[in-house]
C-alpha cells in the first residue's frame, strides 16, 4: 500500500481509543461482572447453608447480619446481579441458535436485561415489603 | 528459531495448539445454564419468600421441606459447576502469569468442589441430623 507506515506504526484491536460507547459493549461486560460476583454470592450461599446445619447458637449473629443495612445491600446485589445473569444468559442462548444478533435487535435486547436487572430486585422487595 | 533443527516445522507445533476440550466446555455452560435459569430464580424467590425474618427457626422450616432440599441440592450441584467452569475463562482470559493462572486454576477447581460438599452436607443434615 502506497505510503503506508511500518508495521509497528499500524493501530492495534480493539481500538480502544476509537471505540464509541455501545450497549452491547455494556451487557458484554456487566455479563462478566454479575457472574463474578455471584461466584462470591455462590460462597457466601453455602456459608449460610453450613451455618443453619451448625444449629441455632452459631446461626444467631447471621440474622442481625442479613437484616442489617449492609447485610440488605449484599442481597440487593446478589438478586440484581441473578436477574441480569439470568436474563442476559437467556439472550445468549437466543444468539447460539443464530437469532437475534441483527444490531437493533442485540441492542433491545441488552436493553431488556438491563432493565430488568433493575426492575427484578425492586420488585421482589416490593413484594417483601408490602405484599401479603 | 536461529538454532538447527532436524525437526520440520509441523513437527515442532503439532501438540501445542487447542486441547480440543472447547466444545465439550462450551456445551456444559449452556447445559447447566438451561438448568440454572429455572433452579436459581426459584429457589431465590421462594427462599426470600420464606425466610423474610432471616431468623433460624424460618430457614431450617424452609430446608426441611423436601422440595426445598432436593432444590438446594440441585442447585449446588449445578450451580457451583457452573460456577467452576465460568470463572475458568475468565482466569484463561485474563491471567497471563503461568504460575498465578495455574494457582487461581487449582483454587477454582477445587474451592467450590468443597463449598459444594459442605452445603450439600448441611441440607442432609438439616433433615437428617439428630
Amino acid at each position: 500500500m502506497a505510503g503506508a507506515s511500518r508495521p509497528e506504526d499500524r493501530p492495534l484491536s480493539p481500538h480502544l481509543s476509537v471505540w464509541r460507547w455501545h450497549v452491547t459493549m455494556l451487557s458484554s461486560i456487566l455479563h462478566r461482572l454479575s457472574g463474578i460476583g455471584l461466584y462470591a454470592g455462590g460462597v457466601l450461599f453455602a456459608i449460610w447453608l453450613m451455618a443453619v446445619a451448625a444449629g441455632a447458637e452459631t446461626y444467631a449473629p447471621l440474622a442481625p447480619l442479613i437484616l442489617s443495612p449492609l447485610g440488605q445491600i449484599v442481597l440487593y446485589l446478589i438478586v440484581a446481579g441473578l436477574a441480569y445473569h439470568l436474563a442476559n444468559g437467556i439472550r445468549h442462548l437466543v444468539f447460539d441458535t443464530g437469532a437475534g444478533l441483527e444490531p437493533g435487535d442485540a441492542d433491545t435486547s441488552a436493553w431488556f436485561a438491563i432493565l430488568f436487572a433493575i426492575a427484578a430486585p425492586v420488585g421482589l422487595w416490593a413484594l417483601l415489603t408490602f405484599g401479603g | 528459531m536461529s538454532e538447527r533443527s532436524m525437526r520440520t516445522p509441523l513437527g515442532r507445533v503439532r501438540h501445542h495448539g487447542a486441547g480440543g476440550a472447547g466444545t465439550g466446555h462450551f456445551i456444559a455452560t449452556r447445559v447447566t445454564s438451561i438448568a440454572l435459569a429455572i433452579l436459581a430464580p426459584w429457589f431465590a424467590v421462594s427462599a426470600a419468600l420464606s425466610i423474610r425474618d432471616a431468623s433460624y427457626v424460618q430457614a431450617l422450616d424452609f430446608l426441611s421441606n423436601p422440595v426445598n432440599a432436593v432444590g438446594a441440592i440441585l442447585l449446588i450441584a449445578v450451580g457451583f459447576y457452573h460456577m467452576s467452569i465460568g470463572m475458568q475463562e475468565v482466569i484463561l482470559d485474563y491471567i497471563h502469569r503461568p504460575f498465578t493462572k495455574m494457582l487461581l486454576l487449582l483454587l477454582n477447581a477445587f474451592a467450590p468442589l468443597v463449598l459444594a460438599a459442605g452445603a450439600v452436607f448441611a441440607v442432609l443434615l438439616v433433615n437428617f441430623g439428630v
